[in-house]
C-alpha cells in the first residue's frame, strides 16, 4: 500500500465534491475511488450453515465519507465490516479498499492500513496510553522521536492533554477517555480508512453525545472514509453521510442519506427499523444552516426613524431588526414604537430572545420558537453575526422542500 | 562421625555441621530451582501449543495431573531402573511434579485473555507471533507466575524425598534423622533438614513476589 497515505487535505475535498454531486459513484469514479472502499459480489458462507452470513453484496463506501451500517443484532453488520480487514475471509467476491485488491494483500499489511475501532476501545491494559498509540507506527518501523511526537499530536487532536495522559494506564482513565484514545490509536498511522464496530456503544448517553461531536470534528478536519457499525438508529442519522439499512444476511435493505431514508424509506423493512417520528427526526438531525432563513429589514441604533418606518414598509414583515455595531441583534423595531418619533430610533423596540446559532439543529430551533413570545427569533453566525431570522413557518417550509426534494430526485432516478 | 557419648543441642549440632548443611542447602536451593526452571519452559510451551483447542487443554491437564498422583516415592523408585541412583532421578522427578501447576496456570491464563484485546491486537495488523508476546504473554503472565509459585513450593518438600534415591539436598538430612530414630542427634537432624527446607521456601517465595512486582506492568497489578 505504497500510495496509502493521502494528504488530509484531498480527503476533505473529496468528501465536499461529493457532498456537491450527490452522486457517491460519479465523484468515486473521477477520482479513482483514493480512499474509498468498495465490496463487489462479495459473499461470506460458514461451513456447515446453509444460510450465508453475508450474501452476493455489493456496495462502494465513497471516499471522505462516513456510512453507517445499520441493523439488528444478525443482520451481519459486524461481519460485513469485519470483511473489510479481512478479519473474516470471504468466500467469494472482491473487496478494494482504497484502489487496491484488499484480497491481494497480505492481511497484516492491510489492516496497518486500515483505522480499527471496537466497542470498549480494546486498549492494552498492560501498556500505557503513548504506548496503546504508538503500536501501529511501531510496526511500521517509524523512530522514537517520530512516533512520540506523533501521540502527542494525536492526543491534542481528540482532547486529550499530552502532559497528563500519555504515561497513563488505561484502567486510569474514564470510558469516554479511553474511547477517545482508541479513536487516536486507529488514526495514529493516518490510515485512508477506518472500520468503527458500535464504538460508543459501551458509555453512557452524555459521553456518547460528545463522543459523537468530538468524531463529527475530526472527520471535519480529517475526512477519512469511515465505516461505522451501529444498532442506533439516532447515531446513525447523526453521523452517517449515508446509511446502510441492513436485513437478514446483510442484505442492503437501503443505501441512501439519512434525510432521505427518513424522507422515504424504501420498503416495509425500513419503515419499522427506523419507526415512528420521522419529521421529528428530520429537526433533530438538520441543522439551522441548512434551511432558507428569512430576511427582515436591517436598522441601526443611529438609523432615522423615518428611514426605518420606510424600510418596514417596503420589506415583507411588520417589524425590522435592530443591530449593533458589530450587527450582533439587539431589538425587534415595530413602526408603532416610531410614532412621532423623528431622527435617531435610538434604544426603542423590543429585546430579541437569545439568537439560535447556525449550527444548532432545527430541533434546538423550534425549542426557542416554543419559548419565546416573539413569533420570530435571530439565527447568528460566529461570534454572533446576525444571518436571519427563523419562525414556525421557516421550519415547516424547510421540511416541505426536503420532502419535495427527494421526491424530485427519486422520480428523476426512477426515469433514468 | 556422630559422637554416641550424648545429644547435642540443635545449636551446636548446627555450628558443628555448618559446612555440610550449608552446602546441602544450597544443593537444595540448586535443584530446586533448575527443575521449576526447566518445568517453566516445558509447561508454558505445552500450554501455548494446546490452549486454542478445549480438548487439547483439557488432554495437557490431565496428562499432568495424572503424573502428580502418583506418590513421589514410587515415582523416584520407579526411575531409579531408567536413570540410576542420584541427581538425574530426582531432577526429572521434581520436573515432572512441578509441570502440573505450571500447565494449568498457562493454559488458564492465556485462555483468560480477553478475546476481544487479541481480536483488537488482530484488527491492528500484530502479526500473530506479536499478538502471543506483546498481549497473550504479557497478560497471562501474573497466573502463569502464580502457577511457577506453587510449583516452587512443591518441588521443595518433595525435593527433600529425592534423599530416597540418594538425590542432592536437605532430605539427606531428614532421612538419615528418621533412620536412626532415638539415637543421638536424630531429632537435631530431621529439624535440621525441616527448618532448612521451611526457610528456603520463605526466601524463595518472597523472591517470587518480588519478582511478581518487578515483571507485572502497572497497568495490570492487582
Amino acid at each position: 500500500m505504497s500510495d496509502a497515505d493521502p494528504a488530509p487535505a484531498s480527503g476533505a475535498t473529496s468528501a465536499a465534491s461529493a457532498a456537491v454531486t450527490g452522486d457517491a459513484a460519479g465523484a468515486d469514479a473521477a477520482r479513482g475511488n483514493r480512499g474509498g472502499i468498495q465490496l463487489i459480489n462479495v459473499t461470506k458462507r460458514y461451513p456447515g450453515q446453509s444460510v450465508p452470513a453475508v450474501d452476493d453484496v455489493t456496495m462502494t463506501v465513497p471516499s471522505g465519507e462516513i456510512v453507517v451500517l445499520l441493523g439488528p443484532s444478525g443482520s451481519g453488520k459486524t461481519t460485513m465490516m469485519r470483511l473489510i480487514n479481512r478479519l473474516i475471509e470471504p468466500t467469494s467476491g472482491k473487496i478494494i479498499v482504497a484502489g487496491q485488491d484488499a484480497l491481494g494483500l497480505n492481511p497484516v499489511e492491510l489492516r496497518r492500513h486500515i483505522g480499527y475501532v471496537i466497542q470498549n476501545a480494546g486498549l492494552f491494559p498492560h501498556m500505557t496510553v503513548a504506548t496503546n498509540i504508538g503500536l501501529v507506527p511501531q510496526m511500521l518501523k517509524w523512530d522514537k522521536d517520530r512516533i512520540a511526537a506523533r501521540v502527542d499530536e494525536l492526543l491534542e487532536l481528540v482532547d486529550l492533554d499530552p502532559a497528563t495522559f500519555r504515561g497513563r494506564y488505561p484502567r486510569e482513565l474514564s470510558g469516554g477517555q479511553q474511547q477517545r484514545v482508541g479513536v487516536a490509536r486507529a488514526l495514529a498511522a493516518d490510515p485512508p480508512a477506518m472500520l468503527m464496530d458500535e464504538p460508543f456503544g459501551a458509555v453512557d448517553p452524555i459521553t456518547r453525545e460528545h463522543l459523537q461531536d468530538s468524531l463529527l470534528r475530526l472527520q471535519e478536519e480529517l475526512g477519512k472514509t469511515i465505516v461505522f457499525v451501529t444498532h442506533d438508529i439516532d447515531e446513525a442519522l447523526k453521523l452517517g453521510d449515508r446509511i446502510a439499512i441492513l436485513d437478514k444476511g446483510s442484505r442492503i435493505a437501503q443505501y441512501a442519506t439519512p434525510q432521505e431514508i427518513l424522507l422515504h424509506p424504501a420498503d416495509d423493512y425500513v419503515e419499522q427499523f427506523i419507526g415512528g417520528g420521522q419529521a421529528m427526526r428530520l429537526l433533530k438531525f438538520s441543522r439551522v444552516a441548512d434551511v432558507p432563513l428569512q430576511q427582515v429589514p436591517e436598522a441601526r441604533p443611529e438609523d432615522d426613524a423615518a428611514a426605518v418606518r420606510d424600510r418596514i414598509a417596503a420589506g415583507s414583515t411588520a417589524f425590522a431588526i435592530v443591530l449593533d455595531e458589530r450587527r450582533r441583534p439587539v431589538r425587534w423595531i415595530h413602526p408603532e414604537d416610531l410614532d412621532g418619533v423623528t431622527g435617531p430610533i435610538g434604544t426603542r423596540g423590543m429585546p430579541t430572545a437569545t439568537p439560535i446559532r447556525a449550527r444548532n439543529t432545527l430541533q434546538q430551533a423550534l425549542e426557542s420558537l416554543i419559548q419565546i413570545d416573539h413569533e420570530t427569533v435571530p439565527v447568528v453566525g460566529p461570534r454572533g453575526v446576525y444571518r436571519g431570522t427563523v419562525t414556525l413557518a421557516t421550519l415547516q417550509n424547510a421540511i416541505r422542500d426536503m420532502k419535495e426534494r427527494t421526491r424530485a430526485r427519486r422520480r428523476g432516478a426512477d426515469a433514468t | 562421625m556422630i559422637s554416641l557419648e550424648g545429644t547435642v543441642s540443635f545449636w551446636e549440632y548446627l555450628g558443628s555441621r555448618r559446612e555440610r548443611l550449608w552446602f546441602e542447602t544450597w544443593q537444595h536451593a540448586s535443584m530446586v530451582f533448575q527443575t521449576v526452571l526447566a518445568a517453566l519452559v516445558i509447561g508454558v510451551l505445552v500450554g501455548l501449543l494446546v490452549y486454542r483447542s478445549e480438548r487439547l487443554s483439557a488432554l495437557a491437564t490431565s496428562t499432568a495431573g495424572v503424573i502428580f498422583t502418583v506418590p513421589s516415592l514410587a515415582l523416584l523408585g520407579l526411575l531409579i531402573t531408567p536413570l540410576g541412583l542420584g541427581v538425574a532421578p530426582s531432577v526429572v522427578a521434581l520436573t515432572l511434579y512441578s509441570l502440573l501447576p505450571i500447565v494449568r496456570n498457562t493454559v488458564v491464563g492465556l485462555s483468560g485473555v480477553d478475546r476481544t484485546l487479541v481480536d483488537a491486537a488482530r484488527g491492528i495488523g500484530m502479526t500473530r507471533t506479536a499478538i502471543l508476546l506483546r498481549v497473550e504473554l504479557p497478560l497471562a503472565w501474573p497466573v502463569i507466575l502464580t502457577g511457577v509459585r506453587v510449583s516452587t513450593q512443591l518441588a521443595m518438600g518433595i525435593g527433600a524425598i529425592a534423599a530416597y534415591v540418594s538425590g542432592p539436598g536437605l532430605g539427606e538430612q531428614i532421612f538419615s534423622g528418621l533412620a536412626r530414630l532415638g539415637g543421638a542427634n536424630a531429632i537435631n537432624m530431621t529439624l535440621a533438614g525441616t527448618l532448612g527446607i521451611v526457610l528456603l521456601a520463605l526466601i524463595f517465595d518472597g523472591c517470587f513476589v518480588l519478582i511478581g512486582r518487578l515483571t507485572t506492568p502497572r497497568g495490570i497489578r492487582v
